[in-house]
């Protein structure tokens, strides 16, 4: 679970079926560890299938997991 | 960018024209027939010709053509007949498309997702040569050196929501601001670490038909606010069938030992385009099957586009490299890269 952060009212977020978590307006996004990613895009893809090569963020790779293991 | 050499009559009227004076008196071009306008060198290059007096336009080359109203009934003529090749080819897939339920977003992710094209990026990833790998990018050079570009021209037909949706896409392919991560000069950068040379157009006259089609069936779709719906399923496509094969081919440029300046244009299209995918076909597509009730068909047809050309591209690059050849028309990439 990462949750979106630090950057006050209008931090917009959605979850996509199936796909990542669209954070839009954030300026951070922390991850379970506690670990603090900057954000360098007006909206970015946070991984929810946890297979990512570049977590936090999404890299497609949800499309390659068999459909009960999607998110 | 200096005009390119012509490739049969069409083209070599068009260039003649644009490097004389607009005054000089005009010869029309005989009609031209194809069997496939998508693999006809001579009809390619013409438009693509055409289509760049648009864009960035030529070295000497009077701006004034680009509105010039012989040169727009030619380009009417060339692009109704690349345009029915395209409806014709993908009619059953568009109908297929659309008979399989769900929403737009459910449609264009099942399309994307089924569509069976070949495996460009896999065989980057594994076995591609340096060589090879300097003649994607070659073929690559045509369209991402002005990536983008053409979905910028469908941002004043839309309404004021989809604009602002498009918009916030656009950004990022243009650096959000900083004009040193703008996709276009990362993929200048990627050509100068492969030692091909970053110029705009500087490869046009070595790529064949098949290349310049996908570029030109991106500034056709941009162009034509009759084919708005279209052109942004094409976007829809390009952005949800772009982080997977990025990331192979970024693994593959590693492997073959090209530098961190050459992978950076497809590290950052891994991360940015599963962002686009999700804002082009959820947010976009969505937004604009609300706004224009009926255009769903429309915009498979764009995607349908992107997925077929760039397929029959694919196969075409495997086939040659298969064959221990190269698709590229004059250049030697042994010696290019």
């Amino acid at each position: 679970m990462v949750r979106a952060s630090e950057s006050g009212d209008g931090v917009e977020i959605m979850v996509c079926p199936g796909g990542p978590r669209l954070v839009r307006g954030a300026r951070h996004v922390v991850d379970d560890e506690g670990q603090t990613f900057a954000v360098h895009r007006p909206v970015v893809a946070v991984c929810r299938c946890h297979k990512s090569t570049r977590l936090p963020w999404c890299d497609g790779t949800h499309k390659l997991l068999p459909p009960e293991r999607t998110p | 960018m200096w005009l390119p050499l012509p490739r049969g009559p069409l083209s070599a009227e068009i260039i003649r024209r644009l490097r004389g004076s607009r005054d000089e008196p005009r010869v029309d071009v005989e009609a031209h027939h194809s069997a496939d306008p998508v693999t006809d060198e001579d009809l390619q290059l013409a438009l693509w010709v055409l289509y760049e007096l648009h864009h960035r336009s030529f070295d000497g080359v009077d701006d004034r053509w680009e509105w010039d109203p012989s040169l727009l009934a030619l380009r009417e003529t060339i692009e109704r007949r690349f345009e029915t090749s395209l409806r014709e080819r993908l009619e059953g897939q568009v109908r297929a498309a659309m008979d399989t339920t769900g929403d737009v977003a459910t449609r264009l992710f099942a399309l994307t997702g089924a569509f069976d094209g070949p495996a460009v990026a896999e065989h980057v990833q594994r076995r591609a040569s340096r060589e090879q790998i300097a003649e994607l990018l070659v073929h690559k050079s045509i369209h991402q050196l002005k990536e983008a570009d053409a979905y910028t021209w469908v941002v004043p037909r839309l309404v004021p929501e989809i604009k602002a949706r498009l918009m916030e896409l656009q950004l990022d392919e243009y650096g959000n601001g900083e004009p040193a991560r703008a996709h276009q000069t990362l993929f200048a950068e990627a050509l100068r670490g492969a030692g091909l040379d970053p110029t705009y157009g500087a490869y046009v006259n070595d790529v064949p038909a098949i290349t310049l089609a996908g570029s030109n069936a991106v500034s056709m779709l941009g162009l034509h606010r009759r084919l708005r719906a279209a052109a942004l399923g094409h976007l829809a496509a390009v952005e949800s069938t772009s982080s997977v094969p990025c990331r192979r081919i970024s693994a593959g440029i590693r492997r073959v030992g090209l530098g961190d300046e050459v992978a950076h244009f497809f590290d950052e299209h891994v991360e940015a385009d599963a962002v686009h995918e999700q804002l082009a076909v959820r947010g976009i597509c969505g937004a604009l099957v609300a706004a224009e009730p009926g255009v769903d068909a429309e915009i498979m047809f764009g995607a349908l586009v992107s997925l077929d050309l760039e397929a029959r591209f694919g196969r075409r690059l495997l086939s040659a490299w298969s064959d221990g050849s190269q698709l590229t028309l004059r250049l030697d990439v042994s010696e290019a890269g």
